[in-house]
């Protein structure tokens, strides 16, 4: 049996830290609707800070919050020109802002090796106590998802979430009511970048190995399959979803395929398919997000 | 000077593909007002149909070449038809979606069909003009010659024929144009045909160029995109432009800056360029943002 003790814990792992990373993009996405493609961007300044920081003999309590807030003042600059773009618009930018993140990656070298990578990444400790086993990572890596998803689900049903639901769906109606729009769809950015960048370092110290290729954009959108199949907006089904979808990904490595068959693109193929599947019939995702409707609203007024 | 006037040439060469390309884009933007990811991954696979039927069926290369634009046409109808059409009135969200799904699967199959492998056309050993100072091979000569008769020849389908009224009126506003007895699912489909043969000529001429794999897509996606924006979505000439200008500006910068910045350069002018005018050089202002 090929599916050794070993291999689920690492699959864990990889579960724990791509669902903190979809939590994140489901904030903006999901939750706000900002059609930002610059995420897996944010994940890799969060790995490359925390790495190069930790490998300068910096603690990684210190390196890993200094990832997040580096992924968040990032954010927050691309966000001056860019937040008050609507949909395609911020789509374009921010897809170009992805490459030019992957080439300051690349071309950098001087200190991050360029396509060489970063090897020899020391583990994530805290206070003496180094998370050195993959269980013991895993620990980690669940109690940061679990934190994520808590703050996540707050967020939802906090007065600020609420302003970001509007603004999904509709931005004109939200200013109208006198909510700074801006300033709202600001935020949700760059708290879904700092989340991302906890995502990166937790991902570079696990692994103990980043190059350029680790954060291309092909990333962003196996996570945006992932929050549109898990039902957009719902934090729940995104972690479901995540768990499915990185357990069907390492699955398929292991089918006895023929030899003319390339794994990676069969593995494109069926993700873009059920992709196309799942919109055309089942747009609201596995999981759908709980709308406020008129009839819930009034049965909760009148009890 | 020698240099600036062979920089500003290879630029002309690489806008016009990138202009071919952005046009579908624009089109379907017009039409329809969401972006189609998938349309570079179309050029791809216009750019492989070419290749199977001149390097492995023996077709001579321009009737190949016309066959592809014929073949990816009808691919962009078909996946309007499966993909786009039903979604129409769903929000902006679940056309994009879909799209970056077709060409996930787009580029998968050309990548399981074909293998993964960088493949060239290995067309005959070409002979070199010079042009002044300016030195250029037949196939570039080529490019610069087909993108501007297909641009031309657009502009005379949009500005004199029926089709191209209809095409216009519908990117006004499809329901008014529907009401005025235009059969919108016919024009949005003459529109999808349009742009993905005009991406197919696009693909075959930078596979020409340089040279063909399944991901190269995914890079005139990024270019073609970057042209439509700064042009100003929706607006056919303003990608034309915005592709010209790409490509230009890229060449310079690879040479006066660094060839390692080639692509993140164009990306600086287009992000400096929404800065200051939001809706792109030649588009609407109020279409960029809310207010």
């Amino acid at each position: 049996m090929f599916a050794s003790y070993g291999l689920i814990v690492h699959l864990l792992v990889i579960i724990a830290i791509y669902g903190i990373l979809s939590l994140s993009l489901n904030l903006v996405l999901g939750v706000t609707g900002l059609f930002s493609i610059a995420h897996a961007a944010f994940y890799g300044v969060g790995a490359y800070t925390s790495a190069l920081l930790t490998m300068r003999g910096i603690p990684w309590v210190v390196a890993m919050p200094a990832g997040m807030v580096l992924a968040g003042i990032v954010a927050y600059i691309i966000g001056i020109p860019t937040v008050r773009l609507v949909g395609d618009y911020l789509a374009v930018v921010t897809l170009g802002l992805g490459e030019i993140a992957r080439a300051v990656f690349r071309n950098w070298i001087s200190v991050t090796r360029g396509p060489m990578g970063l090897p020899g990444i020391p583990s994530a400790s805290i206070f003496g106590f180094t998370f050195g086993t993959a269980e013991q990572y895993l620990v980690l890596a669940a109690i940061c998802l679990l934190v994520v998803y808590v703050i996540c689900q707050r967020l939802l049903s906090s007065p600020f979430g609420r302003v970001l639901k509007a603004i999904r769906e509709d931005q004109r109606a939200t200013l109208a009511l006198g909510k700074n729009v801006d300033r709202f769809k600001m935020w949700s950015f760059v708290i879904g970048a700092a989340m991302a960048g906890l995502a990166g370092s937790l991902f570079a110290h696990y692994i103990g190995f980043i190059d350029p290729s680790s954060f291309v954009m092909w990333l962003t959108f196996f996570l945006f399959l992932i929050i549109v199949l898990g039902g957009l907006g719902n934090n729940l089904g995104t972690v479901l979803a995540t768990v499915v979808f990185v357990a069907a990904r390492e699955g398929l490595r292991f089918v006895g395929l023929p030899d003319w068959i390339n794994p990676a693109a069969l593995q494109q193929f069926v993700f873009g398919m059920l992709l196309v599947v799942m919109t055309l019939f089942k747009p609201e995702g596995l999981i759908p997000a709980r709308k406020v409707t008129y009839r819930r609203y009034r049965q909760r007024v009148e009890g | 000077m020698g240099i600036a006037a062979q920089l500003l040439v290879n630029g002309l060469i690489a806008g016009g593909t990138y202009a071919l390309a952005a046009i579908g884009y624009s089109m379907v933007y017009g039409a329809l007002k969401f972006i189609n990811f998938a349309h570079g991954s179309i050029a791809m696979v216009g750019a492989y149909i070419a290749f199977v039927l001149f390097s492995l069926g023996g077709i001579p290369i321009i009737p190949a070449f016309l066959l592809s634009m014929a073949l990816t046409a009808l691919l962009g109808v078909l996946v309007e038809r499966l993909a786009y059409r039903p979604l129409r009135a769903s929000p902006k969200l679940a056309s994009l979606t879909t799209s970056v799904a077709v060409s996930f699967a787009l580029d998968a199959s050309v990548m399981m069909l074909l293998g993964a492998e960088i493949r060239s056309f290995r067309l005959p050993m070409q002979r070199t003009f010079q042009i002044g100072p300016v030195y250029l091979t037949l196939v570039q000569t080529v490019i610069i010659a087909c993108s501007f008769a297909f641009m031309f020849g657009l502009y005379f389908l949009l500005t004199f024929t029926k089709l191209g009224k209809s095409i216009r009126a519908i990117a006004d506003d499809l329901l008014l144009a529907e009401i005025s007895g235009i059969n919108g699912n016919l024009v949005i489909a003459a529109v999808f045909a349009i742009g993905s043969a005009l991406a197919a000529a696009a693909g075959v001429l930078i596979g020409m160029e340089t040279n063909l794999q399944p991901t190269m897509g995914f890079m005139i996606t990024v270019k073609a995109f970057a042209a439509v924006v700064l042009g100003g979505l929706g607006n056919v000439y303003g990608a034309i432009l915005g592709g010209f200008i790409i490509g230009i500006v890229e060449n310079l910068g690879a040479w006066y800056i660094s060839p390692v910045w080639k692509d993140s350069i164009a990306y600086v002018i287009l992000i400096l360029v929404l800065f200051v005018r939001p809706a792109g050089l030649l588009g609407k202002p109020e279409d960029a943002t809310v207010v």
